[in-house]
């Protein structure tokens, strides 16, 4: 996803491009020319679809994402078959469907020639040696745009990609071959879902309930005006625009505006990922992005049909309107089944962690599959079953198994981009074209006009009805963000020649407006963005005091919208919430973690994710500053029981921290018996945790040591103004006793502001504190840390008056030190000079 | 809103005071009088006749609110026996929403009037300071749905909570120091990074008032 904020996009580009796709670059590369020594000639036509070969199935079965081209049935009596009845493919072809996607997934895994079962090796690694150099160049190549951070900071990655893509589109021309096209069916079966599904996996849902409402007219309404207008327009432009364009009728136009018409999810992430908008812009246009599939879905084929009828009747129109409902509604209800069983098997897969990633991948695409087969929304279905498991399954699998998921989930989806922009790239140069002036200008006009327009219009009528009100500045951005992406092209390609002699003119255009939104506009809005001063997304992170404001809050309008009597938003929201917590969490989380409140289960979250930071930092130097800088006693030191006073944290976590050590240890140890296919790699594994459990004994010993020097006068000292930061609050604590005679003294001096000798005190210091052998009398001096054990208990820091005569004494009182590490357990007031 | 409220009068002045619509305040009387039994003013047990607030664990606190009279605007401090329909206006203006042609000033005020009425939700002691046995009431209020549980995550949660509030409060904090609870200015900052104009209000049309009451 673009340039991620945290900077996980700078690894993940970096290490894993250089070192997974290195490596098959490097591999396919190597069957690349093992291809050629063949002598065989190139494929003349594009490789893949040409070839007879029994691996590459594809272009011979229907293709089952959103559209069948080649099953029309206009031999069907429209009023006994409703419309959308007819797309449900029969049961042969949904086999043949399933075919098609095992030996389209087992291609695509055996891309490796050499690894193929053909029967004629040569004309295999001739027919994919030009798809795979085109693809393992810019993969190696794409890792490089993080490192010139002058042009990614201008340039959107997405357009990079696209012209890496045409660059090497160019090259393979130049060579004298035939670059690939973007296949739709790969497009919509490979490299679609895995975006859409990090999109709906981590849903930022709070905000997206909020402003449902609002997405939903801008998808649904906002898309259909788009689509209509544009194609009313556009057909209007072809029967005035001469005798290139006269015989496209106003089906073929309107199936034109419904293709291009729906803002692209994969755009529009790649370029907001990249310039932190506020969260509700962002939701509002990505959302939208998202949800506006199943009108396209549905104007696509509804127009395709139509086009292909010799009359089309109101009947017809009208069962294409009841058809949207269909397929949004199907589409999610097989979302939220699947979601719901992923959620119900990982309940029980305690004792399988390693595979506890592959349920949700597997049910997301069984889901997605499902959905696409009988022709509903394929994405409504992915996002539906993201939202509905991930609370469920995140309850009930492992930290790290939920570390997977959140890391393979990112890698998958920008490998999925950033292949999809540059066979962008590629398809372009490798397409037909048919450039016409009139159509494609006409064309890109219009798209923006409409939506301007629509915006404008839309957000009119939602203003009256919101809270809080789109300003002007909001709708600029909303309408900005339109950009069009690979969805548009693929459903393109996917047109038939046969219904559509003017293919290659749409692809043109829906090319050229596909490049225009995305370079003009994705590489204009975040400047736009700044010059407008659009309010950025902030960054925090979530606290517990935050959680527990909001959690305040909800409540709180919740008992005021009860008072009221006024059933809004909230009071659902918490029926909903009831409603979960008393019956779907029983069903669907194992264990007592489902009876734990929200609250809870986000500060065990927290706890757990500081214990791992505070393994992995390997010691007690980094423990996370915003706990560890203040310490309990800090804010209430009576309440406390005396044992707690100091580590209460600290313990808690060494405890948790050891339980996870040991719980893992022992199951490294369990699985090391019989190996299977799930197995971790044991002895690696083992190793590691060894030493981090020897590390951590290590630092645990530290710390002890650190604590028992900072306790001491904790338990001694009734005075809360005594008691001691823990370690983060103070450098110096750390600074091993011992070794502080032969450290050069520091000086504070805090304890006279007023004298005048105060000034010149670096010169004396040296001779002063370090000169001076440690006597009895400094120790009553002040607080001089000259590390001499507790061995003065009596004495306290604060000097009198009567011994501090002596001008060496005097000096010796302002080399100060800090008090912290210092177990007097009598010392009083240390910083109060009595004596001035 | 702003201005101290005087004399209870008729609707427009109501309306200017608190920025209701006169069709809003008409729908929040007929709920007033609903929930006071037609009397002038309600007292803390009318409001046990509301069934959906009694599965609201903070429930005690909302109520409470009503009654506080630093919410009252008035100048004294402590709680009020009974509140007049002004009063209640005057609690319910605080769940305005926010309106589109607030210029910063406004917006900043308005945003600190609701979060001094949070605030002095959490205050039961009208000390000006969160203390963390307040802070600790709250969450276990907050936890109270949940029976099997024991006060000390409860405790555990506020304890974190009040650290972490004191190290975004006051940074690097001495040795000697003690935070002795969060100020409203520490509220403030606690809240920056939540926007409380865009999220605390409540719609108040079509208020329906004709039971779930009894």
């Amino acid at each position: 996803m673009g340039t991620a904020p945290d900077g996980w996009g700078l690894w993940q580009h970096g290490f894993w491009g250089h070192c997974v796709l290195g490596r098959v670059t490097a591999r396919l590369c190597w069957a690349l020319w093992a291809g050629r020594p063949g002598g065989q000639p190139r494929a003349p036509s594009h490789p893949i679809p040409s070839h007879p070969i029994p691996s590459h199935p594809i272009p011979s079965h229907p293709i089952p994402s959103h559209p069948i081209p080649s099953h029309p049935i206009p031999s069907h009596p429209i009023p006994s078959h409703p419309t959308w009845m007819q797309w449900i493919p029969t049961p042969g072809e949904a086999w043949g469907l399933w075919g098609s996607a095992d030996a389209a997934l087992s291609t695509s895994l055996v891309a490796h020639p050499s690894l193929g079962c053909s029967s004629d090796p040569e004309t295999r690694a001739g027919s994919s040696s030009v798809p795979v150099a085109t693809v393992s160049l810019p993969l190696s190549l794409s890792p490089g745009f993080h490192v010139i951070p002058s042009v990614s900071s201008i340039v959107p990655e997405s357009c990079l990609l696209i012209v890496v893509g045409l660059l090497v589109g160019g090259l393979i021309k130049g060579v004298g071959e035939k670059p690939p096209i973007l296949k739709s069916d790969i497009f919509f079966l490979f490299l679609l879902p895995p975006i859409i599904l990090d999109a709906g996996y981590f849903l930022p849902l709070r905000p997206f309930t909020e402003n449902l409402g609002t997405i939903l007219i801008f998808a649904v309404v906002g898309t259909l005006w788009n689509a209509f207008f544009l194609g009313g327009l556009m057909y209007a432009v072809c029967q005035l625009g001469g005798p290139g364009l006269n015989h496209i009728g106003l089906l073929a136009n309107l199936l034109f505006g419904s293709i291009i018409s729906a803002v692209d999810p994969v755009a529009v992430l790649a370029v907001f990922e990249e310039i932190h908008i506020n969260e509700l812009l962002h939701i509002l246009v990505f959302g939208e992005s998202l949800l506006n599939d199943a009108v396209t879905v549905v104007l696509y084929h509804l127009f395709e049909e139509f086009a292909s009828f010799e009359q089309v009747t109101i009947l017809d129109i009208i069962l294409g309107f009841l058809s949207f409902f269909v397929v949004s509604l199907g589409g999610v209800l097989v979302g939220v089944i699947y979601g719901v069983i992923a959620a119900f098997t990982s309940r029980f897969t305690s004792h399988i962690r390693v595979i506890e990633p592959l349920f949700v991948f597997l049910y997301s695409y069984m889901a997605y599959l499902s959905a696409e087969l009988f022709h509903l929304s394929g994405i409504m279905a992915l996002i539906a079953a993201g939202v509905v498991m991930r609370p469920y399954v995140e309850a009930n699998i492992s930290h790290k198994s939920h570390t997977t998921i959140k890391y393979f989930l990112k890698m998958w989806s920008s490998v999925s981009e950033t292949l999809i922009f540059i066979f962008l790239g590629v398809s372009t140069v490798a397409g037909h074209h048919y450039w016409n002036w009139t159509f494609v200008i006409s064309t890109l006009f219009f798209c923006l006009i409409a939506r301007v327009l629509g915006v404008l219009v839309l957000t009119w009528f939602i203003n009256k009805f919101r809270i809080v009100k789109l300003t002007p500045k909001d709708q600029f951005i909303i309408a900005y963000g339109g950009l069009r992406g690979a969805i548009a092209f693929s459903l393109g390609y996917l047109l038939d020649y046969k219904h559509f002699g003017m293919r290659d003119m749409f692809l043109t255009a829906i090319i050229t407006v596909i490049f225009f939104t995305v370079f003009v506009q994705g590489m204009t809005i975040r400047p736009l963005v700044d010059l407008l001063a659009v309010k950025k997304k902030q960054e925090t992170k979530r606290s517990i005091n935050e959680e527990i404001h909001t959690q305040f809050l909800d409540h709180l309008l919740t008992g005021i919208e009860d008072i009221c009597g006024h059933y809004g938003h909230h009071h659902w929201k918490d029926k909903l919430n009831r409603f979960n917590k008393k019956y779907v969490k029983k069903c669907l989380i194992a264990g007592e973690r489902s009876k734990e409140p929200q609250l809870i289960a986000f500060y065990h979250k927290m706890e757990m994710k500081q214990a791992i930071e505070l393994v992995e930092s390997g010691g007690i130097g980094k423990i996370p500053s915003a706990v560890s800088t203040v310490s309990i006693q800090n804010i209430n030191p009576q309440t406390l029981p005396l044992e707690r006073v100091l580590p209460a944290l600290s313990k808690d976590k060494e405890e948790e921290i050891r339980k996870i050590l040991r719980t893992n240890l022992q199951k490294t140890r369990q699985r090391l018996r019989s190996y299977n296919r799930h197995t971790l790699v044991a002895d690696p594994y083992e190793e590691a945790w060894n030493q981090m459990l020897l590390r951590r004994q290590k630092a645990r010993q530290l710390e002890q040591k650190m604590n028992n020097y900072l306790t001491v006068p904790a338990h001694k000292v009734d005075s809360p103004t005594m008691s001691r930061a823990r370690i983060g609050s103070d450098p110096l604590a750390y600074e091993p006793k011992e070794d502080s005679e032969n450290l050069p003294i520091i000086t504070i001096d805090p304890a006279s502001p007023q004298s005048p000798e105060s000034v010149d005190l670096m010169s004396e210091e040296p001779k002063g504190c370090s000169g001076l052998p440690p006597s009895p009398e400094e120790d009553e001096e002040g607080l001089v840390m000259r590390v001499k054990e507790p061995s003065s208990p009596g004495t306290d820091d604060v000097f009198t008056p009567g011994n501090g005569d002596s001008p060496s004494n005097q000096r010796m009182l302002r080399c100060l030190s800090d008090p912290g590490p210092r177990p007097e357990p009598e010392e009083g007031e240390p910083f109060i000079p009595k004596g001035q | 809103m702003g201005s101290a409220h005087s004399v209870p009068a008729e609707m427009r002045e109501l309306a200017d005071r608190t920025g209701f619509t006169s069709e809003q305040i008409e729908h929040l009387h007929r709920r007033f009088k609903q929930l006071s039994q037609d009397q002038l003013t309600i007292r803390k047990e009318n409001f046990d006749s509301i069934p959906d607030l009694e599965f609201n664990p903070i429930r005690g606190k909302i109520v409470h609110a009503f009654f506080d009279k630093r919410n009252l605007r008035q100048e004294s401090d402590g709680l009020a026996e009974e509140i007049n329909f002004e009063d209640f206006l005057t609690i319910m203006s605080y769940f305005r929403p926010i309106e589109m042609n607030m210029d910063e000033e406004q917006l900043d005020r308005f945003r600190k009037e609701k979060l001094k009425f949070l605030f002095h939700m959490y205050d039961s002691d009208h000390d000006g300071k969160i203390t963390l046995q307040e802070y600790r009431n709250v969450v276990e209020e907050l936890l109270s749905g949940n029976p099997h549980l024991e006060k000390e995550s409860a405790r555990s949660i506020a304890d974190g909570a009040m650290m972490e509030a004191a190290s975004i409060c006051v940074g690097q904090m001495g040795p000697d120091q003690v935070y002795e609870g969060i100020t409203f200015e520490d509220f403030l900052k606690m809240w920056q990074g939540i926007d409380i104009e865009t999220k605390m209000h409540v719609r108040f049309l079509n208020v329906d008032t004709i039971a779930h009451c009894y």
